[in-house]
């Protein structure tokens, strides 16, 4: 798919070997702002692997990323971060026993004094924390001095999408983040990414759940083994195209035929 | 009641009950002797040198890491400064800044070896905590021929850190306070403070998020190692002399006074105030003890007891912690109530506006 505009991100011909096993095969993309890309496939497809190469935690054994337009290689995460691409995990603020605020500060402190004495400016980071988070719509959140761990797991992955838009971050990868949330949480979720969307903000969504990517992608990119089996806008393939291609090609249909068999066997009476 | 509640929900809280409990056991079995200003300075002392361990291993177990090597470098910090100034005649202006930073180069060394081979911190320090063992053993025979060093303590220094408060009180006493307040000031009121809590929390994490992991942790153990030290010249000072076999059982001691003092075990959870309840609550068990006229023995069931509650309760209180707050799902009331299903743009809100 090719645009006029330069993409925030561009990957060009990526691969990366892992002793041998190629988790990545010649794969192309365009991540382009205020745009929500899908990144699906089955597990071992290689979405990890490129969302780790995308977000400095590997080097692609070969290719080239551009950065709008300009080459760059990431050494590590801070090569990363430092050009706003933001990576939020899976259930989000990991640091489950640490208050809100401070979490959401870690190795970004606000600090007021001088010298050896500057401490950590737990006022400020306690407004901004709550600021930031009912902005998102988590209105429960009053005080930041909460532990992360007493947030719901939607909570938490706002809270890290929030940390992420609030640092300035350009494009958001979001690895899953509606896998372990109940259908509301999720709903909620999905929201706060098209809000991240409208606010200009590139999003790199990675997910199994073909309606949620339905809802909010407009780009999706499919990977099977490591190579990149379809790339399409959002209207250009129907639900059950995009099924089928998630499972490998044809290989649902075959099973969902014999899961058919199998159930009308089932029912009959012995 | 409100306030009650949230008394209870700070880590230092279960420690605060823990010291308050013995203190009144023994207070009750010791009758009147316990209570007296002498053996009130006893276990004091006891918990003041404790203290200047156990405080820093404390930021190391915050941090997720353990450090058995501070009995090795209390021995090692000791006897550099016996050696030179006992043994060598240098003056104490040399003698003990020497022991000082042999302990702080020995949690350096360790630092380095966990963070750079990724080793557990247990394995990494109990091999240091014997191989520096047979260092300090080695070498004071080879310098010395003995196994004990008498130093003539410069007057400043052992009134400084040998001295007593009113012939009772040890110095070491301030020291603990002082200590106690660097450690809370760092952990509480720094952003190094939350680092070390980040670290124990989730290391990939903290990494992720741009903390130098490295150079936090080896700090950490050169903070560890400063300590041992410390209370090493500081027995020294006391004493007029140093022993290699000196500081062995601090390995132990330190732990349970942190554990007790709430630290969580798996780190990334605790708090220097609950460690100094911990340091008393260690102290009033083994020095109330010959209050009461029992046999000393008795003190390390006490202890061992006392220790299986802590890890008890830190994990019942941790599990309050996390649980503070209702968990009504007022968060999601903002929600528009869409059906990701049908509709394929839920999220034009006003609030998407709010740029």
């Amino acid at each position: 798919m090719s645009d006029d505009r330069t993409p925030y991100i561009s990957v060009e011909n990526v691969s990366k070997v892992f002793g041998g096993y190629a988790a990545l095969d010649d794969v192309s993309l365009e991540v382009h702002e205020g745009e929500v890309l899908c990144l699906l496939g089955d597990n071992g497809a290689g979405k990890s692997t490129l969302i780790k190469i995308l977000s400095g935690f590997h080097q692609p054994s070969s290719g080239t990323m551009k950065i709008q337009g300009e080459e760059r290689v990431f050494k590590s995460p801070r090569d990363a971060s430092d050009l706003g691409i933001s990576t939020v995990h899976q259930f989000g603020g990991t640091f489950e026993l640490m208050s809100l605020d401070r979490s959401f500060f870690v190795g970004l402190e606000p600090t007021k004094g001088w010298g050896p004495f500057k401490w950590f400016d737990r006022k400020t980071a306690n407004e901004i924390v709550v600021r930031e988070m009912q902005a998102l719509g988590i209105t429960r959140v009053s005080d930041g001095n909460r532990l992360v761990g007493s947030l719901s797991g939607g909570e938490r992955q706002v809270s890290a999408i929030a940390r992420a838009v609030y640092f300035g971050a350009k494009v958001l990868i979001l690895d899953e983040p509606t896998a372990a949330l109940g259908v509301k949480e999720a709903a909620h979720v999905l929201r706060i990414i098209m809000e991240a969307k409208l606010r200009g903000l590139a999003v790199v969504l990675v997910t199994h759940n073909v309606t949620h990517a339905m809802t909010v992608g407009y780009h999706f990119a499919i990977l099977i083994h490591g190579e990149k089996a379809d790339d399409f806008a959002k209207g250009e393939r129907t639900r059950e195209e995009i099924t089928d291609l998630m499972a490998g090609g044809e290989a649902m249909g075959e099973l969902e035929a014999e899961l058919a068999r199998l159930v009308a066997a089932g029912t009959q009476p012995a | 009641m409100l306030a009650l509640k949230n008394l209870a929900r700070r880590p230092e809280f279960a420690a605060f009950v823990g010291t308050l409990f013995v203190f009144v056991f023994f207070g009750y079995f010791g009758w009147p002797t316990f209570t007296s200003a002498l053996v009130t300075a006893g276990w004091l002392n006891v918990a003041a040198e404790l203290g200047l361990i156990a405080l820093p291993v404390a930021l190391v177990m915050v941090a997720g890491h353990l450090d058995l090597s501070v009995g090795s470098i209390l021995a090692a910090g000791a006897m550099t400064y016996a050696i030179l100034t006992g043994h060598y005649d240098l003056p104490d202006y040399i003698g003990l800044p020497a022991g000082l930073g042999v302990g702080t180069f020995f949690g350096f060394l360790n630092g380095l070896i966990v963070t750079k081979t990724k080793l557990s911190s247990f394995i990494v320090t109990l091999a240091m905590l014997f191989a520096l063992r047979g260092l300090v053993f080695g070498i004071t025979r080879l310098t010395t021929s003995t196994v004990l060093v008498p130093v003539e303590v410069d007057p400043f220094v052992r009134e400084t850190f040998g001295g007593r408060i009113w012939r009772t009180y040890e110095n070491a006493i301030i020291l603990w306070v002082i200590m106690a307040l660097v450690v809370s000031w760092i952990l509480y009121k720094t952003k190094f403070g939350n680092w070390v809590f980040s670290i124990g929390g989730d290391e990939t994490s903290a990494r992720a998020a741009g903390v130098p992991v490295e150079r936090t942790t080896i700090l950490l153990f050169m903070g560890s190692g400063f300590g041992s030290a410390l209370l090493g010249v500081t027995q020294v000072a006391l004493f007029g002399s140093a022993q290699v076999s000196a500081g062995q059982s601090y390995v132990f001691f330190s732990i349970i006074a942190v554990v007790v003092g709430g630290v969580l075990l798996t780190g990334g959870y605790g708090s220097p105030i609950g460690v100094i309840f911990g340091t008393m609550t260690f102290a009033i068990v083994s020095q109330g003890i010959y209050s009461t006229g029992w046999d000393s023995d008795w003190s390390s069931l006490i202890l061992g007891v006392l220790l299986l509650i802590a890890v008890f309760t830190n994990n019942t209180f941790r599990r309050l912690a996390l649980s503070s707050g209702d968990k009504k799902d007022e968060s999601l009331s903002t929600a528009r109530r869409t059906d990701p299903q049908t509709s394929p743009e839920p999220a034009t809100t006003k609030e998407a506006t709010v740029v």
